[in-house]
């Protein structure tokens, strides 16, 4: 029933956004939204143009075919309505995220993704690694989170509004700011993490622990993109500067280049699947690298190609494993005639990936070229990666078509047969759809990539697309493409096999140092845990009163000489024993051998206090001193008997180092407060609440006064803390006792 | 501790330190006094008779777990804060009530901020006793 239901909240998304489509390709750019935050400037607030409305299109569109194909593949699973929670909030996050029209909304609906993305990862929460892969694919894209906070309240500080819509308004301003480096530093972290690019790529390869339908939906068609979301959404603002146009040329080239030849060493169908994407999402960071036209335009292409066929590659996977059994590539074969529909959906599906015409993918990567031989700064370096990604592309494609449904059937013996519709109906659409809008590009130029890519470059642009563009240069690299992808196909057993041998040389993969990075964070919290939190109280006391110590002389030595005014007061008789009973009590303290005699001399000290602070007009506080101390020595009584023996208060020796410590603090204290008597009393707090108690609060005591009306909430703070202090203590008290009487 | 002076002395006592604490809570607006000190009051007068006759015995005098009777005074100064949020002020804004008022005289004042006052009083005292009796429980 749910299975039946999930799928059409995205379709009917879908629905209202293509029902939207014509106002956005005519340029308009449709907003609304709620005041959130309004003191800070920050509105939960979205819009609508080109760029967002292919996104959320796909988020939406890709988002049922995925919830249709989750209903079958998890048919019966005892977790099937968690799962659909969190696939629903990772799409709720998702749209947001690409909708929002505020930094700071932006933001929170990143990390919601984030979080969705963790509990899909771990959502066979059994299997240690899965819960690792979780683990680390949450760090990793929740520091590059935290990063992007940064560089989006810089961002918001430097344009002085949070509002995307004004700041995608001020590129000038912003590139010329001397905070411009660090917003695109810290913003290229959240992007490039999040987007898994080098040094950060191996999160997504382990992330394939999840579910398939999470790898066909979140690390391929949606949520990995978000990072390329943000580089083109903040593309007006940060773009053309030669800092961005080489770290995205470079660090996208890289991961595209490092990521092909880790995708030809797998054998695990899903595996390969996931570096592909790597090489996908590499190749999209360098496209966006420049400002020309065309690159803009393949990228966009290359998002829209992507989608289709690598949600439906990874389904026809998740397919193949679930009527098999096994998604290594050395145990299946020949399930052409078992499965025909999913091998109509795969052969479709690695047609677009491989480019061949009339397929979507072909017009994408005809793009590709002639936007790499467009870009002004490195052409060469751009076409060349570009080359190299489709050759392995084609042979990847080759490989996943030819070899489990060709050559001898595999898992022999066993009865295999075709998936049902639920399954194979997300992929074959999918596929399709590579293949409609192949044939209907310039529809699809006009509808979908024209609009992003004048939202992308901040100007009004024209894109065409054909299927035909003539003999020239583009496609002659098509040709070299696929010349190379059959000769790798032809030769993956050996260049698996030297791949393997090379890799073993290699002392590190990125993989290893996160675990010893981890591993060293571990040991670091063991440590000082171990140094801070030895559980020893003497200690702690002497750690807090040497800090107060230290504390109260570097503000005494500072402040130079202290004027003490020691005209001595005229104190009355009972002032007199006041004072003398606070001092015999502390000394009594101090000269103690047992813990009763001390805990006694320092309850006559609390007396002794109590009444200075009664003879001084604070009748309150005197009360609530005698009250506790009366409390306190009870509390004491009780536990007399368990405290660890006074092995220093035992033994008559003078301590020379626990009274120098106690003079020091006691010293620092009263000269403090000498100091502080010298500088003229500012009475405006404490007129205001003598003049406001009776009016305002109907009260004459305005210490009560203060502590139920004026201060309420922090005294209801302060009684919340009691409370949870309370029940803890008598909790482990409690707990010990039940320990005592097993 | 098995004293039959202490025992026979405490009941009496108890009684008054308990009226006394209420007393205390309720001058507290205008006199020395208020929900912290009555708490702590009324905790102490517990505590003499958890001395005298044993905590399971004062468990019973006070017929509910202290636990739950801290929990109720939080909830109580919460809910006495909230009033003044759902009349559309700013919360723990006290709320007045002055019952008979009349031409010189003013009424008796009712007003959330007894409430929570008491709300602090039973949170005070529910602390300290759940505290107190599990020390006691464990020696």
């Amino acid at each position: 029933m749910l299975a039946l239901i999930v799928p059409v909240v995205p379709a009917v998304i879908a629905a209202l956004l293509l029902w939207q489509l014509p106002r956005v390709m005519a340029g308009e750019v449709l907003a609304f939204g709620w005041h959130w935050v309004p003191s800070l400037g920050i509105s939960a607030r979205f819009f609508l143009d080109g760029l967002n409305m292919l996104f959320a299109l796909l988020i939406s569109g890709v988002g049922a075919f995925v919830a249709i194909y989750a209903g079958a593949y998890l048919s019966g699973h005892p977790h099937l309505r968690r799962f659909y929670f969190y696939l629903l909030l990772f799409m709720v996050g998702m749209l947001g995220l690409v909708l929002a029209a505020d930094l700071i909304t932006l933001f929170v609906f990143w990390e919601l993704t984030t979080i969705a993305s963790y509990l899909l990862i771990g959502f066979d929460h059994s299997n240690a690694k899965a819960r690792r892969s979780a683990l680390q694919a949450l760090l990793i894209t929740a520091i590059g989170g935290l990063c992007l906070l940064a560089g989006l309240i810089l961002l918001g500080i430097t344009a002085g509004s949070f509002d995307l819509l004004e700041i995608l308004e001020l590129g000038d301003e912003l590139r010329a700011s001397a905070l411009y480096l660090p917003i695109l530093v810290l913003v290229l972290l959240g992007a490039f993490t999040k987007s898994a690019q080098l040094p950060f790529h191996f999160w997504l390869p382990n992330a394939m622990a999840a579910p398939t339908p999470v790898s066909a939906y979140l690390h391929s068609a949606t949520m990995v993109k978000a990072g390329i979301y943000l580089l083109a959404r903040l593309h007006p603002v940060l773009a053309y500067t030669p800092a961005w146009q080489w770290t995205l040329t470079l660090v996208g080239a890289a991961t595209l280049v490092v990521a092909a030849v880790l995708a030809l060493r797998q054998t695990d169908l899903k595996l390969t699947l996931a570096y592909t994407t790597l090489v996908a999402l590499g190749t999209l960071t360098m496209f966006l690298g420049d400002d020309d036209s065309v690159p803009i335009a393949a990228a966009v292409t290359f998002i829209l190609v992507h989608s289709f066929y690598k949600a439906s590659l990874f389904m026809v996977v998740g397919i193949i494993d679930h009527q098999t059994g096994t998604r290594e590539l050395g145990s299946l074969g020949g399930l052409r005639r078992a499965m025909p529909v999913t091998f109509v959906a795969a052969a479709a599906a690695a047609l677009s990936m491989a480019g061949f015409p009339p397929f979507l993918g072909f017009i994408g990567k005809e793009l590709k070229y002639e936007g790499a031989l467009a870009i002004a700064s490195e052409p060469l370096l751009v076409a060349g990666a570009a080359v190299f990604a489709n050759a392995l592309m084609v042979a990847v494609a080759a490989i996943l078509v030819f070899k489990p449904f060709f050559g001898p059937r595999q898992p022999a013996g066993t009865n295999i047969s075709e998936a049902p519709l639920a399954l194979w109906l997300g992929p074959l659409v999918l596929a399709a759809l590579g293949l409609v809008c192949g044939i209907a590009t310039p529809l699809v130029a006009e509808s979908l990539i024209q609009p992003a890519v004048t939202a992308i470059l901040g100007r009004p642009e024209v894109v065409k697309m054909k299927l035909w563009h003539g003999l020239n240069l583009p496609l002659l690299l098509s040709v070299v493409t696929f010349t190379l992808g059959v000769v790798v196909y032809l030769l993956q057993r050996p260049i698996r096999a030297a791949l393997q041998e090379l890799l073993q040389w290699l002392p590190l993969s990125g993989d290893r140092l996160w675990d010893h990075f981890i591993d060293g964070i571990k040991h670091l919290a063991a440590w000082q845990t171990r140094l801070l939190q030895h559980g020893v109280m003497r200690r702690y006391l002497s750690i807090i009163f040497a800090t107060v110590a230290a504390a109260l002389g570097y503000v005494l030595l500072r402040n130079g000489d202290i004027a003490v005014d020691l005209e001595w007061p005229q104190l009355t008789v009972k002032e007199w024993a006041a004072l003398a009973l606070t001092l015999a009590g502390a000394m009594m303290a101090g000269a103690a051998r047992a813990p009763l005699a001390a805990i006694c001399a320092l309850g006559a000290l609390g007396v002794g206090l109590a009444l200075i602070y009664l003879f001084f007009g604070a009748p309150d506080v005197a009360i609530t001193q005698l009250l506790v101390e009366t409390l306190f020595l009870v509390l004491i009584a009780t536990t007399l008997h368990r405290l660890p023996v006074f092995s220093g208060v035992h033994t008559p020796r003078f301590r020379p180092l626990d009274a120098l410590l106690a003079i020091t603090v006691g010293a620092g204290v009263t000269l403090s407060i000498l100091a502080v008597m010298q500088t003229p009393f500012d009475a405006t707090t404490s007129t205001f609440f003598e003049t406001a108690a009776v009016p305002e609060a109907y009260g004459r005591n305005i210490v009560n006064v203060i502590l139920v009306d004026f201060r309420a909430l922090d005294t209801f703070g302060e009684i919340l803390v009691v409370f949870t202090a309370a029940i803890a203590a008598a909790t482990l008290i409690g707990h010990r006792l039940q320990r005592k009487k097993h | 501790m098995n004293s039959v002076i202490l025992q026979t002395a405490t009941r009496a006592l108890v009684a008054l330190i308990l009226l006394f604490s209420v007393y205390m809570l309720l001058r507290g607006h205008n006199y020395p006094g208020g929900g912290f000190i009555g708490g702590l009051i009324a905790a102490a007068g517990f505590t003499l008779f958890a001395m005298a006759w044993g905590t399971a015995a004062a468990r019973r005098a006070l017929r509910i777990e202290p636990g739950r009777l801290a929990a109720l005074g939080v909830l109580l100064a919460g809910l006495a804060g909230a009033v003044a949020a759902l009349l559309g002020e700013a919360p723990f804004t006290g709320q007045w009530l002055f019952l008979g008022g009349a031409e010189g005289d003013k009424g008796l004042p009712v007003s959330t901020i007894l409430i929570f006052d008491i709300g602090v009083y039973l949170s005070v005292v529910g602390a300290v006793l759940a505290l107190v009796f599990a020390l006691e429980e464990d020696a």
